[in-house]
């Protein structure tokens, strides 16, 4: 009797929580198809006309390529020094490990403005010590993005890596393999879920990124995010709704897709 | 195919002394087992033949040649890991033909090897399942495959039984023992457990805080412990502290005066008379004192199956446990606590031991 009881309550929060998560994005969602003129509720009637509208606007085609391949580099800069940072933290102690560590985290810690601001202070100071722009380029921005996706690779890779048992690293050994052998046979197929979730974290992290990227586009560069806003500065229309209906089936595919690929869960 | 020779090899981590000095000399073909309690130093010695940890001081040579250096990819080695270690994400056949592969062993030969291997251990109808679809025998099956496709010089296994349950460790002991003649593959195994260390191999090594105590036959091992570790560790239960007294008796320390065989070792110092509780006998009337005879009486009478234990005490204080077969195996009848009896045992029932 007493444990049916728990059981309810557990069920009626869990659907709660869900609930909570899913409301607002459904929400976004059904508003991208009313075909009232001036964002309002109850709606009007129901259109497509918000999609075809933002896809002809130069600002969301541009501000979305641009940030497509912002976050791809991002993710390869992210997993390019977060796996074999990984490696060396969870396989080597050294002294300093423990400050390596932290900080590699601590881009995920410092909130974004913060990090926005001081990397732009920094490449200012570095443009003037070395007479060379860094701030407002390709470069400057992914330089930021790959910081802010980093302290995921690092997470989910040192788990992955720390759950992997040794072992078999070791028996591929005494068969004769060589360290490249066994990092590419044995290591990487079983950190690879942890990888791939590191992938995409990155990617969705740098490509929803705003702070970081208002400080260091430069002019004539827009991500989408930064579309949006200036966007919202001067309408409030569905459009926004209809971009981040776009945005939400992308990233909702993505996480399927790698979920199928490799079992996600198993990265946490 | 070779012989294994550790010239006092020293295993040094910060502060602590893992293996210390530990020289061994073992011949081609012999199945040798590295036995004591956990921390004694018998894996880390393992690991350090396999290559696996650094060696501090001294040499490892495998058939005449200086391995100490080598990485364990370079010293053709099969090693058998505790928990298997088998790739979770290849097949049985692709673990199997891993370490061909990393031979360059052409792929008809390999396929062929790989069959054979599998063959051996009776597991070539599960050439293409996934370690995890197996059974854990299986698994130790496969592992064993694996490690000898690449006839290796040596075979090395880190307590290859500890994870099966018992009736498979009674057939696995008995089919590594089997695979190993038939191989004659030389075969160093790391095992806790002295009925395993006793029953699989030809030579058994005791250590004991990163030294060895013993070293010998199984037989020698068992039956004439040379220290009081050794002798505990074999399942001797009656370990009597006392001193010697002349050529052939032992004074208990509670009293008693003893007979024991006069070519026990070792006169100095404090000694123990370790005797083994299935040499005591255990009668219930009070008859003529022999040798070696004690009154005493039950204290506690264990049944455990095909044996009783029974603890009894002496009126000096001495406590013994005595091993009699149950009676339905023909043993004598059983006895409850509070019996008054005689247990007595045969002057060479024991040996003289050092503290």
């Amino acid at each position: 009797m007493h444990a049916k009881w728990v059981n309810r309550l557990y069920a009626t929060m869990s659907a709660a929580v869900v609930a909570f998560i899913l409301l607002p994005l459904v929400g976004i969602v059904w508003v991208s198809f009313f075909s009232n003129r001036i964002l309002s509720f109850p709606p009007e009637g129901y259109t497509l006309d918000w999609y075809v509208r933002a896809w002809g606007m130069d600002v969301f085609r541009d501000g979305f390529v641009t940030s497509v391949q912002t976050a791809a580099c991002a993710t390869l800069i992210s997993l390019g020094l977060g796996v074999p940072a990984s490696l060396a933290l969870t396989r080597y102690r050294f002294i300093g490990r423990d400050a390596i560590q932290t900080l590699l985290l601590a881009p995920m810690i410092v909130p974004g403005i913060v990090g926005g601001a001081a990397l732009f202070i920094a490449f200012i100071e570095l443009e003037v010590l070395f007479d060379h722009q860094i701030a407002g380029t390709l470069g400057g921005l992914l330089i930021a993005h790959g910081l802010i996706a980093l302290p995921w690779t690092v997470r989910l890779v040192t788990a992955s890596l720390a759950g992997t048992d040794r072992s078999i690293e070791e028996a591929a050994a005494s068969l004769g393999a060589s360290s490249l052998t066994i990092f590419r046979r044995v290591t990487l197929p079983s950190i690879r879920p942890g990888i791939v979730a590191a992938a995409l974290f990155s990617f969705v992290i740098s490509f929803i990124d705003l702070e970081k990227s208002i400080f260091l586009v430069g002019a004539g560069r827009t991500t989408l995010q930064i579309a949006l806003v200036n966007y919202l500065e001067w309408n409030l229309d569905s459009t926004v709704a209809a971009v981040a209906t776009v945005q939400i089936v992308i990233i909702g595919t993505l996480l399927l897709a790698s979920d199928r690929y490799a079992k996600l869960g198993r990265a946490f | 195919m070779s012989d294994v020779i550790l010239q006092s090899i020293v295993k040094r981590y910060d502060q602590t002394v893992a293996v210390d000095h530990v020289s061994l000399s073992i011949s081609q073909g012999d199945l040798v087992a590295l036995l004591g309690p956990s921390g004694c130093g018998k894996t880390t010695t393992l690991r350090m033949i396999g290559g696996f940890v650094d060696v501090t001081e001294g040499k490892v040579l495998v058939g005449g040649r200086d391995v100490t250096a080598l990485p364990p990819a370079r010293r053709n080695m099969g090693f058998g890991f505790q928990n298997y270690a088998l790739f979770p994400h290849m097949t049985v056949a692709q673990n199997v033909a891993f370490g061909l592969e990393m031979r360059r062993v052409s792929k008809a030969e390999t396929a062929a090897r790989v069959g054979q291997a599998l063959d051996r251990v009776k597991l070539a109808h599960l050439a293409e399942r996934l370690p995890k679809q197996l059974s854990g025998g299986q698994q130790q099956r496969v592992a064993l495959a694996r490690a000898l496709v690449i006839e290796p010089d040596v075979l090395l296994l880190d307590e290859p039984l500890s994870n099966l349950d018992a009736q498979l460790r009674q057939e696995m002991k008995i089919e590594i023992r089997e695979l190993q003649r038939s191989l004659g593959i030389t075969t160093i195994f790391v095992t806790h457990d002295q009925d395993e260390a006793l029953s699989v191999a030809d030579r058994v090594v005791v250590m004991r805080q990163g030294r060895i105590e013993q070293d010998g036959t199984p037989d020698e091992v068992f039956e004439t412990p040379r220290s009081h570790f050794v002798a505990e560790f074999m399942g001797v239960t009656n370990l009597l502290k006392g001193q010697r007294e002349g050529d052939a008796h032992f004074r208990v320390a509670s009293g008693e005066l003893i007979t024991v065989p006069p070519e026990a070792r070792g006169a100095i110092g404090g000694m123990a008379f370790a005797l083994r509780p299935e040499r005591i006998e255990v009668a219930e009337h009070s008859g003529a004192a022999a040798v070696n005879s004690l009154e005493a009486e039950i204290e506690n009478a264990t049944y455990r199956g095909h044996v009783i234990d029974y603890r009894v005490r002496t009126p000096s204080g001495l406590t013994l446990v005595a091993r009699r077969p149950a009676p339905a195996l023909g043993g004598p009848k059983a006895l409850g606590a509070g019996n008054k009896v005689r247990v007595s045992w045969a002057s060479d029932a024991g040996v003289l031991v050092p503290l």
